[in-house]
């Protein structure tokens, strides 16, 4: 019984974060174009050695879905902030956990949809070759997006209550996210090159342990970031 | 009125409160009785929102206690905001939803199982929003956004109303129908605690007032 009304709280703020950012638009279409955006400046930066460009894609492809994932954690709890609604929102009884996971599975759909976007805009622009073993590449981007946004939607929690909150996200947020981001694209760039010496098992495991050992604990510390 | 029975509502000690080193509250008591309205007054900056958001679970307090019939609001949070209708300075809505939708998120949010819009069209018809009801909250006035947050609040079923500033952007329907909202919680056992800068449009629905000056009552 207990369960299944915090689930219904989840879904409920999962969807009313997705109902706002779609009608706002804005937020998605700026994210988007930041990413596409790197991914341009990246491809411009490398030159016209196509071997260096197939090298660089997987970091960049990262990099760009980092930043741009960056804009998106920090919307989540800007709508909250305007008009007061965070309080709103910490008045209703019942678990916090249930308002970060609401707000985690906004931003997977969002960063997600994001991704995908920058992944296509990236195999165009870089030319690169889809790996037979692409279904396992779909699961890094999801184990890779799954750290970037649990850690992201904790530390926009943390950041909202900030005046500079614009500038201490990124702060807080990319030295803790070097493992997740290192595994993603080290697994990323072997899956792209055939992993003929069979690294990509090692650095998914490691991407899985990353994803799991931060979605409990920050579940666990919601409660204590959110109060004031 | 109705008549304040002996059950406390809100038992507040020596609350104190510093945001950094300023002190905003400096050792408040004070108790409000269940079937009592209660007017708190104070000059700018004497602490009045600050006490009604210790009540209201959404600040700790630095130093003291406080119990919400019987529940202490530091160690039963949670407890305690199933029996609060909160009304803060702003409105805390989502204007990207309509009036409707921001009703059904609260209803899920509470737990109303099952009957999200029968209780988002009951509490929109009370306060008069019914024929805005599909519409996205960006277009409201400042008038009906505090209806809005009204009808929200209504949806818990309140036992214990902290209303920080209540009257203000209502228009004269409005402020008829926010003292009838807050006799009818008071008369049904409930209490209220209204944070006010004029005492007009409360003064005939509260049993007393208490002033604040400069964290003190």
């Amino acid at each position: 019984m207990a369960l299944s009304h915090d689930w219904r709280r989840v879904r409920a703020i999962a969807w009313k974060d997705l109902t706002t950012e779609r009608r706002s638009k804005a937020g998605f279409n700026g994210v988007v174009a930041l990413g596409v955006t790197i991914l341009l400046l990246f491809g411009f930066a490398m030159g016209p050695d196509t071997q260096a460009i197939r090298d660089a894609a997987a970091g960049a492809l990262w990099l760009a879905a980092l930043f741009s994932a960056v804009l998106a954690f920090n919307r989540s709890y800007q709508v909250e902030l305007e008009g007061g609604a965070l309080d709103a929102l910490l008045l209703y009884p019942g678990a916090r956990w249930t308002i970060f996971a609401g707000k985690l599975l906004a931003n997977l759909a969002f960063v997600g949809l994001m991704l995908v976007i920058v992944v296509l805009v990236g195999i165009v622009l870089f030319q690169v070759t889809v790996p037979p073993s692409w279904p396992l590449l779909v699961g890094v981007l999801a184990l890779g997006a799954t750290g970037i946004c649990t850690l992201g939607t904790f530390y926009a929690s943390m950041a909202s209550r900030s005046r500079a909150r614009e500038v201490l996200l990124p702060l807080l947020l990319f030295p803790m996210l070097v493992p997740a981001l290192l595994a993603s694209m080290q697994a990323t760039k072997a899956l792209l090159g055939g992993d003929l010496m069979h690294e990509a098992d090692a650095w998914i495991k490691l991407l899985g342990a990353y994803d799991i050992i931060f979605l409990v604990a920050t579940h666990l510390a919601f409660e204590h970031v959110i109060e004031a | 009125m109705a008549q304040p029975t002996s059950e406390l509502a809100i038992d507040a000690t020596g609350v104190a409160r510093r945001f950094g080193t300023r002190w905003v509250l400096r050792g408040v008591s004070m108790q409000v009785r269940a079937g009592e309205a209660v007017g708190l007054l104070g000059a700018n900056g004497s602490g009045k929102s600050t006490l009604l958001r210790i009540f209201g679970t959404l600040l700790r307090p630095s130093a003291g206690a406080v119990q919400v019939f019987g529940h202490d609001v530091a160690t039963a949070a949670d407890r305690v905001r199933t029996m609060l209708g909160f009304l803060a300075h702003t409105p805390g809505l989502y204007d990207d939803l309509t009036a409707r939708e921001n009703l059904r998120f609260a209803a899920a949010m509470l737990g109303l199982e099952g009957a999200h819009d029968a209780a988002a069209n009951a509490a929109l018809d009370r306060v008069g929003l019914s024929h805005a009801s599909d519409e996205r909250v960006r277009g409201f006035s400042a008038g009906m956004e505090r209806r809005l947050a009204v009808a929200r609040m209504l949806l818990a079923r309140p036992r214990l109303l902290l209303l920080d500033e209540p009257y203000s952007n209502l228009d004269a329907d409005g402020i008829a129908m926010m003292s009838e909202i807050i006799s009818g919680v008071v008369r049904g056992g409930g209490a209220a605690v209204v944070v006010l800068h004029e005492l007009a449009p409360a003064a005939g629905i509260l049993d007393r007032t208490v002033t604040l000056r400069e964290g003190r009552i």
